[in-house]
């Protein structure tokens, strides 16, 4: 059996002096080599693997006749971000997971076949056959990340007339100020925006819903809201100096990089302090992304603390692997307790205990154990907090009538309708902080209620 | 759409061109007819500096509001407003929109020098009493803000709400004058944002040994539970990099 063909990446040695993007992706050819491998299945469950169930044999089988046109329009017809999937969902845990040929070996490379159709049909310039019939009917959406522009596409492309509301200066959500250059260039998301824009999608940015309007006034003027505000609400680990100087949650540490720019100051106005030793607290993506960026600001030394061992890390397998590469050290089992400062109140050392693993917890994955007069401190500069994101508070806070969970999400019915008529909600709103393509999954089913809400009223 | 929805004590965030930062700024008055927002600010960063240059009729890339929560405006009684600086700007709404549910409004602004001074004219107006501070003496009272509020509060017993803006170190002066008076204090904070909107934490401040975030819990807060000190410090973060960018402009 072949094995799949690798992408070219930017050499660790130097790209950890950049932002530019680490995978460079496939040339038609290896695409076409790499799309051959499929053995196109009786019963294919990649497609089943798939959040937003993506017609995956078909778009592969027309990438293998260099049908690339078709192949992008497969994928499109069920996926609006093609380009940014291809880049961030975790295939290994989804559609590749069930390749038969996962089994036997490596399965064949779904995602980056997806980037590559993707990445062809934007540098072409996309094109859509024609606009939709109006429906006359007006939905407002919510929170520009990845639920709300599926939602926003879904419903234009039934003819709503679909009003994309951010509070942010730029669209994406987490997107953008979550996910780094160098694994999601701007530019793709911008793209995918554009494409969006081409349906009728119109789109306000640095509009606040909740203080700026309020989820009632938007319910006067369309027949239909969804919400999609994300998990934005950094989690502390409510540990003695996490207050001091260079203690970062991961949410401002890479909003500063990515939404502000701040890894091109003094060219953006937005600084960073550039840590010379940096500690990561966290196992995922987002402990990845802010260790990877810290070592390309600047840093001698950047480590991940994980109280758990490499095997629980929720993180993607490529994340953790291009991690290491680049000269992340992992401390594992390890469980920061405190953070020391200076007299100047900046951060100076950072105080852990070991760990071990016990019985399994509710999440099947063995639960951490302190191990007693484990002690240890650190010398780190700069402490960056990813231990995950609650969901943001600002619109259950001013709206009434929205019921809320324990976990401060957004309760809703079996169709995403919250509490209150007409307004839907889906996404890390409802899920808590989960992944891009679970968000699309639920803008996906949302927009079909609401398509079906709206009809029927 | 903005103005529709401002109240005493909130904020905007602002950014110049794709470049800038986004800044926290007081709204200090806003008109719902004409749509209009006003801003006041001093020049003491690369941001200002540059908003300070721009002509009337140019425009900036960004500005959305309000945020935070505004102050509650009700009968209290006798409320004293400390305007420190450009905090001035910051109490001139409070004092209009205190006033006008008929509370005796002593209204008390500071500054270094008395160039410095802004809104004398229009707090005169809309205040029952005006009183000025500078440090140097060049005009009013020769000392700070606290003196007179200390004059105050021993003349006559009744002070039911202090509203102070301005240096954190008056803020701190201010609850320390009151402190042992029992007096209710309000002081609105101003840490360093970056969204505004509650996502990033750079704002976190210290209230009544809690951890809260300026932007979504504030920015008015109980004074005598503030870590004025602990605030203070979190100030210094960028001033290496703050220094840069006016240098190089």
């Amino acid at each position: 059996m072949t094995l799949r063909i690798p992408m070219q990446e930017q050499d660790p040695e130097k790209r950890i002096k950049n932002f530019e993007e680490v995978a460079l992706g496939y040339s038609a050819d290896q695409a076409v080599s790499e799309a051959k491998r499929c053995l196109h299945c009786a019963d294919p469950g990649c497609i089943n693997g798939c959040p937003v169930e993506v017609d995956i044999p078909d778009f592969i089988e027309r990438i293998k006749d260099g049908s690339f046109d078709e192949a992008i329009r497969v994928v499109r017809n069920k996926n609006q971000l093609p380009a940014i999937c291809g880049r961030v969902c975790p295939h290994e845990n989804q559609c590749e997971k069930f390749c038969l040929l996962a089994k036997k070996g490596e399965p064949v490379a779904i995602g980056k076949l997806e980037r590559f159709v993707a990445d062809y049909d934007r540098q072409k310039g996309f094109k859509i056959s024609s606009k939709p019939k109006s429906t006359g009917k007006k939905v407002a959406v919510v929170g520009s990340g990845p639920a709300g522009i599926t939602v926003s596409a879904d419903l234009a492309k039934l003819g709503y007339q679909v009003t994309l509301f951010e509070a942010l200066h730029a669209t994406g959500g987490v997107l953008v100020y979550g996910i780094p250059e160098f694994r999601l260039p701007k530019e793709i998301v911008r793209a995918e925006i554009d494409y969006i824009k081409k349906f009728g999608v119109s789109i306000k940015t640095g509009v606040i819903i909740g203080k700026t309007i309020s989820i009632d006034e938007l319910l006067e003027e369309f027949d239909a809201v969804f919400i999609g505000t994300g998990a934005g609400l950094p989690r502390w680990m409510d540990i003695p100096g996490e207050d001091l100087c260079g203690v970062y949650s991961a949410n401002e540490f890479l909003t500063r990089i990515n939404l502000m720019g701040a890894y091109l100051f003094p060219e953006y106005d937005t600084p960073i302090r550039e840590g010379k030793k940096v500690a990561v607290i966290g196992g995922g993506n987002v402990a990845m992304d802010s260790a990877r960026a810290a070592l390309r600001l600047g840093a001698d030394e950047v480590c991940i603390l994980y109280r758990r061992t490499e095997k629980e890390m929720t993180a993607r397998q490529e994340e953790i692997e291009h991690s290491k590469e680049e000269g992340i050290k992992f401390k594992f089992l390890t469980l920061p307790t405190k953070i020391l400062g200076d007299e100047k109140g900046w951060v100076k050392k950072i105080e852990c205990v070991r760990m071990e693993l016990g019985d399994p917890d509710e999440s099947g994955r063995r639960k951490p154990v302190i191990i007693k007069n484990s002690e240890f401190t650190i010398d780190v500069d700069t402490v960056i907090i990813a231990i995950g994101q609650s969901p943001n508070p600002l619109i259950s806070r001013t709206t009434e009538g929205l019921q809320v969970t324990e976990r401060g999400t957004l309760l809703v019915d079996e169709n995403g309708m919250t509490s209150k008529e007409g307004v839907f909600a889906g996404g890390d709103i409802v899920s808590g902080a989960a992944t891009v393509i679970e968000s699309m999954g639920a803008g996906k089913r949302a927009a079909r209620a609401i398509h079906e809400y709206i009809s029927q009223k | 759409m903005v103005a529709k929805k401002a109240k005493p004590g909130q904020f905007i965030i602002l950014r110049i061109d794709e470049k800038g930062e986004r800044i926290p700024l007081t709204i200090a008055d806003f008109d719902v007819q004409k749509g209009t927002i006003t801003i006041i600010f001093q020049e003491v960063g690369k941001t200002t500096k540059r908003l300070g240059n721009l002509n009337e009729g140019d425009q900036i890339l960004d500005f959305a509001g309000p945020l935070g929560n505004p102050i509650e405006i009700k009968r209290y009684g006798r409320v004293v407003c400390i305007g420190g600086g450009v905090g001035a700007a910051s109490i001139y709404l409070k004092v209009k929109e205190l006033a006008k549910a008929r509370n005796k409004v002593i209204s008390i602004i500071g500054a270094r020098t008395k160039e410095l001074l802004i809104l004398e004219e229009e707090l005169q107006k809309i205040s029952d009493e005006l009183y000025i501070t500078t440090d140097d003496g060049s005009k009013g009272h020769h000392g700070f803000v606290t003196d007179i509020l200390q004059k105050l509060i021993d003349e006559r017993k009744n002070i039911d709400l202090v509203e102070a803006v301005g240096p954190v170190i008056m803020m701190k002066a201010v609850a320390n004058v009151t402190r042992p008076h029992n007096i209710r204090t309000i002081v609105s904070l101003n840490p360093i944002m970056v969204d505004g909107t509650g996502m990033c934490g750079s704002c976190r401040v210290r209230v009544d040994g809690e951890t809260k975030f300026t932007c979504v819990d504030g920015p008015e807060f109980d004074a005598h539970g503030v870590d004025f000190d602990h605030l203070m410090t979190r100030l210094q973060r960028y001033l290496t990099e703050e220094k840069l960018a006016l240098v190089l402009g």
